[in-house]
């Protein structure tokens, strides 16, 4: 099809629809996707990721800026929530990084969540690979700002920058599981403010026990002011670093393989998922099981085994 | 199955620092169930464009009250033409006298909002290009 040809001229209109068709879930979605594959696994992809309000936006603005010197071509997806209420969505994290729009070596890209949780959208996956097969060789995925569990980040990116600022919990928090273990490079944000000090030491003090008997393997923690662009290169820097040592353990192999073993499941169960929609119409009778369980003439575990028994044997499929 | 969101780029452009109604527009438009992208404050036409087909948004609401609405809204209307995007819808609002707006829709914008313009006129308005935005 043409606009495969056009993503790879470069066209960033193409990619641009190209983005919408995969968003929307459109019938030409799978085509696009399979037809660039073999162009994509080129791209370095990051993942920024922290609570909201921590400098996420910001910090990409100044990663850009940054990255820029180095004549690459960097795609960033930002994410941000729709409404559980109206569908709807403001995306605003672009207004940070807006002043790079007008830079033809930057694509930058808002995406709302659509009611997906994870602290990403269902189609961000399929949008790296548009990205990297157009020609990005660094994208940056911002998450929508997250809590604790919001994690599906690490099914995408190759390397993860947890971001965190002065005044948002103790030290217990930061031995939580969740998203405290999915940080490889650890971003304090806003080190001009009292207590980033306070918050850089129970960093420490947390990977220290974590990484007792591997000290080796403690991951970085860089202190930075996304906002007065300082300690931006040193971050960079030990990114690259960690990324090094990563590939000289031969971990990063088995990340990008554990990656995609993550996505084929979530391709296949979505497929599955669909087909049962489709020949057992279980949308449909949800209504009338509900009554079987409240009336208490069906068990719950008894009735999903009965009617899962009669679709294989009705269907064709299996 | 499809699921095609209606896309909107509130845009500022020029040397105006007022964005208390792009912010009202951004976000009465969000809760309309659309996803609206705001630019900030102080875009270039070029800048607005660029954002426009990055985004590949269906819809393009400036917002000006700076009175460079003669200049600035035709030339956006341009830039999309030159990048084979004529196809976004654009609109505007802010302080723009009546009788300017004759010559501003001759020039490509689609309509225009004066102060006081219930949202609802400006939701009508877009769901009544719905078809035409494919969505």
């Amino acid at each position: 099809m043409d606009i495969e040809n056009k993503i790879l001229e470069g066209s960033p209109r193409h990619l641009a629809r190209a983005i919408s068709m995969v968003e929307n879930n459109s019938p030409q979605k799978e085509e696009i996707i399979d037809a660039l594959y073999p162009k994509t696994g080129n791209a370095l992809i990051i993942g920024v990721t922290g609570s909201p309000g921590s400098g996420k936006s910001t910090l990409v603005d100044k990663i850009l800026k940054n990255e820029l010197k180095k004549d690459q071509k960097i795609g960033v997806i930002a994410v941000d929530p729709s409404s559980p209420f109206s569908g709807g969505a403001l995306l605003g994290d672009r207004i940070r990084m807006q002043k790079h729009s007008g830079n033809p070596n930057i694509f930058i890209r808002s995406m709302a969540s659509r009611g997906h949780l994870g602290g990403i959208s269902a189609a961000t996956s399929d949008v790296t690979k548009l990205l990297d097969a157009a020609g990005y060789n660094l994208i940056i995925i911002e998450t929508i700002g997250v809590g604790q569990t919001e994690v599906e980040i690490i099914e995408l990116a190759d390397i993860i920058l947890l971001t965190m600022a002065p005044g948002m919990g103790d030290d217990i928090q930061a031995m939580k599981a969740g998203i405290m273990e999915i940080g490889d490079v650890f971003v304090v944000n806003k080190k001009d403010k009292d207590g980033a000090d306070k918050v850089k030491k129970e960093l420490d003090y947390v990977l220290d026990i974590k990484y007792h008997d591997n000290p080796e393997n403690k991951n970085p923690i860089k202190m930075v002011s996304a906002l007065n662009n300082e300690g931006i290169e040193e971050l960079m820097n030990s990114v690259y670093n960690y990324i090094n040592k990563l590939k000289k353990q031969g971990k990063w192999e088995d990340k990008r393989k554990t990656k995609i073993k993550k996505e084929l499941k979530k391709i296949f169960s979505k497929k599955i998922h669909e087909l049962m929609d489709i020949h057992i119409n279980y949308t449909e009778k949800l209504d009338d099981w509900v009554k079987l369980l409240m009336n208490k003439e069906e068990k719950p575990y008894s009735l999903i085994n009965k009617e899962l028994k009669s679709f294989i044997k009705e269907s064709e499929i299996l | 199955m499809s699921d095609k969101k209606i896309r909107i780029l509130i845009g500022k452009p020029g040397l105006d620092g007022h964005d208390r109604g792009a912010k009202y527009i951004a976000r009465a438009l969000k809760d309309a169930g659309y996803e609206v992208i705001y630019t900030g404050l102080r875009q270039t036409p070029q800048s607005i464009v660029n954002t426009a087909i990055q985004e590949d948004v269906d819809f393009v609401g400036l917002s000006l009250l700076s009175g460079a609405h003669n200049s600035l809204f035709p030339k956006i209307v341009e830039l999309l033409k030159e990048n084979d995007a004529e196809d976004i819808i654009v609109f505007g609002g802010g302080v723009i006298p009546e009788d300017d707006i004759p010559n501003l829709k001759k020039q490509g914008v689609e309509e225009i909002f004066t102060p006081g313009t219930p949202i609802k006129d400006v939701v009508d308005f877009i769901e009544s290009k719905r078809e035409k935005v494919g969505k």
